[in-house]
């Protein structure tokens, strides 16, 4: 492992080693009129939200997301940025008495679910396994554009987890878990084929500030609902719908985020302030130490929107040939086009058809092993082994 | 006396022969069974080019027309030299020279009355090879160049220099090649690598070294280097019922576009497609200007235009190549005439503006082009020189050709047709091979890395077998910069690139398992433990036996 001790500024030039510590003692020489183009250094902005809990009872986790969702998407992050992995469909669920909604406030107030939502990832795809695909972008070639994180060295990522935790690990879809170790290796895995620049990673579960302890790659900066030891709370149920619609920490930040339009200049110092114990019962906890910039130096905007950065075109090219005219297909007048169709959806025929595969051979199971031993032992008990030579 | 009676002597036999079984058979069966499969990598291959020492060479030929050299000086040349330049110990450029004397053709084409046509001639006389230059000595009383420019660069790989005749007279040859050197340093820099490209081509690998301001913002603004590209051109019409616009984009690309693509085919495939979009207003409000009567758009609200655009903007679901956008926009009526002006409020003239690694909006203004008396909707027809022009500026841009400020007394020839300049290419395939090399070097080396470092990785045939041509791709193309082929250096760059990007996201490497060691425990324990135990005491049983038997016969004896 390197210790990168010096600040960044004298050059840190061997990346190879696990580095363990950044120390910030550098700070950025460019804060100019030159506008914010140098200052945050990213040129795009990402968002991955991931609700993890299934069943009607964590309405609360879907609407979660579904909030930090609008408020993303409403500071102008595109849907072609955002990778939105919902773990279970509560606006169609069966026990959903107004369905085709879901609410985040209490009266029904506010629907977060609306006609213009992308999920990218539903139901059952959303597993650890396609998480950390997404995150590292392993994912088979057959994946489309908008399942896909493709994110490059300018990217500034927001990455929100909500659902049921414990100290350590994150619960995916009421089966499975992923542990800390797990996505702070993933984490380095982007860091080491940099597609992220900047990373700002929210939680909210239960114990959510063990999920950030193991971090190790610099750029990130972490936020989470509670610490070790603490449950985080939910907020509001609504008692047309029957649970609870949002969890106190997400609802309080949502609130935070109403008042950031995309100009606003609010840094993150005010978003650390967000839900302090007397509201949320749990203690919001961050993590800055693997972070670059000072965080008040970083606006809500690096993240949660999408602010481009603009040059105007000071020079044009003179071009002064006239524009050649496409030739016609002498033939007929008409283009070849070649006519596409669909597979057959059904290959009935085939079906039919079809010969049984030929199952590769596995040696006996356990099971039938133990009781063809015990078999065995008790033949050799009862006749003894001096009789054998009788038998066979 | 038998010390043991036969059937104890069986009991220890098969105690011993059960735990012969377990260890000889048993262990290495576990260990086989549970092992990862993990096909060999070229890992001492990797680390040696992990250290990535490049070497650079460009070839330079300096050619002497009549009057520049005296025929004292004239018997020396035919004469080469070569010039070692070292960077941090990881870098190093070489420029061999090569000075020679001008042929009779080459004197007809120094002739021409203007610098660009004797560019024209030189370059039908031979052609040079993507990586060098020739630079042409030419003397003062020439009249190629104006007043006050001493260096022409052409729109090839060719560029003129002025010698005045102090330079000359009653100098030796080694004198005036020392008084040359300069100047060619500075077209080399120009036309050639120079050190600023190379570390920011290298600036993903040493990211925190803060160079100048432009390297950096070229370095944010144009896109990294991809296998491939998409450019989208969209026509938005928010105002259907006033302006039918017609646009001849098959055309217009076919002319002004595709050549400028065709010769930047050995750095990446282009894809073309267009659209437009109806209804599709700009999100921002422009401010009215009486003064003007015009509408504005100041360059702060620029930034919020693109947003709400975007996300009507489609793109091509089935590849994951960057997307270039070039957007024409033509104001509504009711906001017609609409000018994007700058800091200073001024109008910018190509009423265009960009976004880094992302694409180029222009506006075009069409209410010149109808009266107030006309039905509408108007049919208009788009000026596709002039939004092309535009439109092929901000794609250099986009793509890395910096448009550098020459230093003073250089004339640059403008860029042809193409919109490139041959130089320019070379410039453009310098920056892209080192970039390529690094960026595999670094890929393949943090693989190895992981997959050193996480046991529990299966590493299949396919990936040792991408690695090992990555490897292999890498070595040869750092071997031809060594030599100054750059077609085939960026050409193997482009195949390491390809391949290390297959083995480090191939999808069989997804280390998902992660086991505390508590986890193990609690799983070996309950299959090893009941059969564990009974061995163990047996054996512990034999040895307290033998030691007994010992201890009698020892007592025996005494």
């Amino acid at each position: 492992h390197h210790q990168c001790v010096n600040g960044w500024m004298t050059g840190c030039v061997k990346r190879f080693g696990v580095l363990k510590r950044y120390t910030n003692t550098g700070h950025l020489p460019f804060k100019n009129s030159a506008g914010q183009f140098f200052s945050s250094g990213h040129t795009n902005n990402w968002a991955v939200l991931v609700c993890t809990s299934r069943f009607w009872f964590n309405y609360r986790h879907v609407a979660n997301t579904l909030s930090v969702y609008r408020s993303v998407k409403r500071l102008g992050i595109p849907d072609s940025h955002i990778v939105l992995m919902l773990a279970d469909d509560m606006a169609c669920n069966h026990r959903n008495p107004k369905p085709a909604t879901v609410f985040s406030h209490k009266n029904m107030e506010l629907n977060v679910y609306g006609d213009d939502v992308e999920v990218d990832y539903r139901g059952y795809e959303v597993t650890v396994e396609n998480f950390l695909r997404v995150l590292t972008g392993r994912l088979p070639p057959s994946t489309p554009r908008s399942k896909r994180l493709l994110s490059d060295d300018r990217s500034n990522i927001l990455i929100y987890l909500t659902g049921h935790g414990g100290n350590g690990f994150l619960k995916f879809q009421d089966s499975e878990e992923i542990s800390n170790v797990e996505l702070a290796d993933a984490f380095e895995q982007m860091w080491q084929k940099r597609r992220y620049n900047e990373l700002l990673f929210i939680i909210d579960t239960c114990q959510g500030a063990s999920m950030y302890e193991r971090f190790y790659s610099p750029n990130i900066m972490a936020l989470a609902s509670s610490q070790v030891g603490e449950d985080s709370l939910s907020h509001q149920p609504d008692l047309a719908i029957g649970v609870h619609l949002m969890d106190r920490y997400t609802f309080y930040m949502l609130e935070f985020l109403e008042d950031i339009h995309p100009a606003s200049k609010t840094n993150m110092n005010d978003l650390f302030k967000v839900c302090p114990k007397s509201q949320c019962v749990s203690t919001p906890g961050h993590r800055t130490d693997l972070f670059l910039r000072d965080p008040g130096s970083v606006l809500i905007t690096d993240f949660f929107g999408s602010v481009r950065k603009v040059e105007l075109t000071m020079d044009a090219i003179n071009l002064t040939d006239p524009i050649k005219q496409m030739e016609e297909n002498p033939v007929n007048g008409e283009e070849q086009k070649e006519v596409y169709s669909y597979a057959d959806q059904l290959p009935v025929s085939e079906i039919i058809h079809q010969k049984p595969k030929q199952k590769d051979w596995h040696p006996p199971d356990g099971f039938i092993l133990g009781l063809w031993t015990l078999i065995l032992l008790v033949f050799f008990k009862t006749y003894g082994i001096k009789h054998l030579k009788h038998i066979f | 006396f038998d010390p043991y009676p036969p059937l104890r002597r069986r009991g220890q036999l098969a105690a011993l022969s059960i735990a012969a079984v377990v260890i000889i058979v048993g262990v290495p069966l576990w260990w086989r069974t549970t092992e990862t499969y993990r096909a060999w990598l070229p890992v001492s291959q990797i680390k040696d080019l992990a250290k990535l020492q490049l070497h650079l060479s460009a070839d330079v030929e300096v050619v002497f027309a009549r009057g520049t050299v005296t025929p004292e000086q004239q018997k020396k040349v035919p004469l080469t030299q070569t010039q070692d330049e070292e960077h941090d110990t990881t870098l190093r450029y070489r420029y061999e020279t090569k000075y020679r004397t001008a042929t009779i053709m080459e004197e007809d084409a120094l002739k021409k009355p203007t610098a660009a046509e004797a560019d024209l001639s030189l370059h039908m006389l031979s052609e040079s090879p993507c990586g060098s230059l020739v630079v042409y000595v030419i003397p003062e009383s020439s009249s190629l160049l104006p007043e006050d420019v001493n260096v022409y660069i052409g729109q090839r790989r060719t560029a003129l220099v002025r010698i005045s005749a102090q330079m000359r007279v009653g100098k030796t040859l080694e004198q005036l090649l020392a008084q040359l050197e300069p100047r060619i340093k500075q077209v080399l820099q120009v036309m050639s690598f120079s050190h600023t490209d190379i570390t920011v081509a290298l600036s993903d690998r040493v990211r925190f070294r803060p160079g100048n301001k432009e390297s950096i913002a070229d370095s944010m603004r144009a896109f990294k280097s991809s296998p491939g590209y998409e450019i989208t051109f969209s026509l938005l019409n928010p105002d259907p019922k006033s302006h039918q616009l017609h646009w001849d984009i098959e055309g217009a690309v076919q002319t002004y576009i595709q050549p400028l693509l065709t010769k930047l085919s050995p750095l990446a495939n282009f894809s073309i497609d267009s659209q437009t979009l109806y209804y599709t207003m700009l999100g921002v409000t422009p401010r009215f200007d009486s003064s003007l009567e015009a509408y504005t758009l100041n360059a702060d609200s620029l930034a919020h235009v693109i947003n709400p655009v975007e996300a009507r903007l489609g793109s091509n679901a089935a590849s994951s190549n960057p997307v270039l956008n070039f957007l024409l926009y033509v104001p509504d009526i009711r906001h017609s005439p609409l000018y994007i002006h700058d800091h200073r409020k001024q109008e910018v003239p190509s009423n265009a503006f960009h976004s880094p690694r992302w694409g180029g909006i222009m506006v075009y203004n069409v209410n010149g082009f109808y009266g107030s008396e006309t039905e509408f909707p108007v049919h208009v027809n788009i000026n596709m020189a002039k939004v092309m022009g535009v439109f092929l500026a901000q794609l250099r841009l986009l793509l890395g050709v910096q448009s550098l400020s020459p230093p003073p007394g250089f004339l640059v020839a403008p860029c042809g047709s193409t919109g490139l300049a041959d130089w320019e290419l070379d410039r453009l395939m310098w920056s892209r091979s080192v970039e390529n090399i690094a960026t595999a070097t670094t890929t393949i080396t943090s693989l190895a890395q992981l997959l050193d470092q996480i046991g529990n990785i299966v590493i299949n045939d396919n990936i040792a077998q991408q690695v090992s041509s990555a490897v292999t791709s890498l070595q040869l193309a750092m071997a031809e910069l060594e030599v100054g082929n750059l077609g085939f250096a960026l050409q193997y760059s482009k195949e390491a690139i390809l391949a290390s990007e297959k083995a480090f996201f191939d999808p069989s490497l997804l280390h998902l398992l992660y086991f505390p060691d508590d986890q193990k425990f609690a799983i070996y324990i309950p299959l090893f433990l009941p059969m564990c135990v009974p061995i163990l005491l047996s054996m512990l049983k034999i040895v307290s036996e033998v030691r007994q038997r010992r201890r009698e016969k020892q007592a025996k004896k005494e």
